[in-house]
């Protein structure tokens, strides 16, 4: 074949290249927002689960730092001052009349005064908060181990994850307040802190104040702020969204291990 | 017609040519998932933390200037505008706030959940792939016969430097084998770049920083781990423009065809095509 006849049938590769290329881009944002495609993709995200949870061993612990790793300040995400009522108004209190609701699939369920759960075992540790945004920040939490409180609701032989509801309303005109949700596994571990302190001073509002999670083996968005109740269930299939979290229910992945 | 080329011959086994062009698949939409990923935080630090009171190396941003949308780009503190590209660029209805431009990131638009999805998942498919490589690549010998420079390549090396610089290529039997800068690409991307880029994904997951706690700091800690994430990112789509404007220098037809099915036309000496 002479080269002449060659260049307009490269012209049409190049220019089909190109077309493919445009389809290509529209398609993958037509998947994105198709019904299958991002359930195919979570694939990925049961394969790295099983994959962390076979490679990690069950007490391995977080990274913890020195006190000159510390940053400066400890950056407040998500909601900062919770437009709820009932919270201001027990912020107003100095949380005095704050209790922990603990309930659902326990043995015996309880409601805790902040002093109940400093008297509790406690942690203290100087961890690093990776944001699912990508930004990270390191400081000191101390908090009451998840569980301490466990063997004191004793959960039932049924109970397979901790579930976290939180004070501060999202959407729906408040109905909808934050809550995350993590496996046994994760709330036994020895880094997970129900943090009243952070750097030494009492949780600041900005961070969650009076209460919030800490499971230092997973990205921010697990680290409920502003707890007011926790609820051992079966399966949070039947709560909100079904998938165990306000940013699980808006395409997040459970497993925040990356 | 051809009968007076060189006849072709298999150039590239297939494990190869499958696990080339499943790479090429899964970096493309890891590239561009991890750019949308990117512009959730369009910010890099060095060090443990993005908080440790320096500022980030490079910020993506943008500012109203005059009712006009201004991408801003920070390296080292030092301000540049880079509208159209960076910070700002082409949406519905003119310039608008955007990390990079849309056809560059997946989805098109900033969507962090969607972005993950895409990325972790051909992260799977390319660490597999990968791995399938490496298997196939050890156990055939094509590393140690292919790619590891022998001592004649070593002495050679000015010379294909110099062929390089003139976009002169190989012809005749020494065209049938890599040339030593190419061996060395091809080595330094594959056990270089690529296994960077894997560890320094790991080391954003914070259940795999537990697995021996500490060890993200031989990485400058976790933010650096980011930085060099991305920056090997760039690496590597700097590599894909040269190959491919390498390839295209080199005879992009002949190239394409030995990637796809596997055969390759050893291009003829200057002298032979004359004849011709």
């Amino acid at each position: 074949m002479s080269r002449r006849a060659e260049l307009p049938r490269r012209r049409f590769l190049a220019r089909a290249l190109g077309a493919a290329g445009a389809v290509a881009l529209a398609g993958c944002d037509a998947l994105s927002d198709s019904q299958w495609l991002p359930g195919v993709l979570g694939v990925g995200e049961r394969l790295t689960r099983a994959a962390q949870r076979f490679a990690l061993p069950r007490r391995a612990r977080a990274q913890e730092f020195g006190e000159a790793d510390r940053s400066p300040f400890f950056r407040s995400n998500g909601t900062a001052l919770p437009a709820n009522p009932a919270y201001r108004a027990l912020a107003a209190g100095g949380f005095a009349d704050w209790r922990l609701e603990v309930g659902g699939r326990v043995e015996a369920p309880a409601s805790l005064s902040l002093a109940e759960l400093r008297a509790l075992p406690s942690r203290t540790q100087t961890t690093r908060h990776d944001c699912v945004e990508g930004w990270s920040a390191i400081a000191q939490w101390q908090g009451a181990r998840l569980s301490a409180l466990l063997e004191r609701v004793r959960p039932t032989a049924r109970a397979r994850f901790v579930v976290f509801h939180c004070a501060d309303p999202k959407e729906a005109g408040g109905r909808e307040p934050y809550y995350e949700s993590i496996d046994l596994e994760d709330a036994h571990h020895e880094q997970t802190i129900l943090a009243y302190a952070l750097n030494g001073a009492p949780l600041p509002i900005a961070n969650g104040a009076p209460l919030r999670l800490r499971v230092e083996r997973q990205l921010g968005y697990k680290h409920a702020k502003f707890l007011m109740r926790l609820e051992l269930v079966e399966s949070f299939a039947h709560l909100r969204g079904g998938r165990g979290g306000f940013w699980e229910d808006r395409g997040y992945e459970w497993w925040a291990g990356i | 017609m051809s009968n007076k080329r060189l006849p072709l011959y298999l150039r590239h086994a297939w494990p190869v040519r499958v696990t080339h062009w499943v790479n090429a698949l899964a970096l493309a939409v890891l590239f561009m998932s991890g750019l949308n990923i990117f512009s959730a935080h369009p910010a890099l630090y060095w060090g443990k933390s993005s908080y440790t009171g320096r500022g980030p190396a490079l910020q993506v941003t943008a500012r109203e200037d005059g009712g006009e949308v201004v991408g801003v780009t920070r390296v080292f503190g030092r301000e540049f505008v880079t509208t159209g590209v960076l910070g700002a660029s082409a949406g519905p209805g003119g310039t608008v706030e955007r990390t990079f431009p849309s056809w560059l990131t997946l989805p098109g638009e900033r969507w962090l959940a969607m972005a993950r999805r895409w990325h972790f998942s051909f992260a799977w498919l390319f660490v597999l792939n990968g791995l399938a490589y490496l298997a196939y690549a050890f156990a055939s010998r094509h590393v140690a016969r292919d790619l590891l420079p022998s001592a004649a390549d070593w002495r050679g090396i000015g010379r294909s430097v110099l062929d390089h610089l003139r976009l002169r290529h190989p012809v005749g039997e020494a065209a049938r084998r890599y040339n030593v800068l190419q061996k060395l690409t091809y080595l330094g991307v594959i056990f270089g770049l690529l296994p960077l880029v894997v560890l320094t994904g790991f080391a954003m997951s914070p259940s795999l920083d537990a697995l021996v706690p500490g060890w993200v700091d031989l990485l400058g800690g976790r933010q650096s781990a980011r930085t060099l994430h991305f920056l090997a990112a760039w690496l590597l789509v700097a590599f894909v423009l040269v190959h491919v404007v390498e390839m295209i220098l080199a005879g992009p037809w002949n190239h394409l065809r030995s990637m796809v099915t596997g055969r390759y036309r050893v291009p003829a000496h200057p002298a032979d095509e004359q004849a011709r």
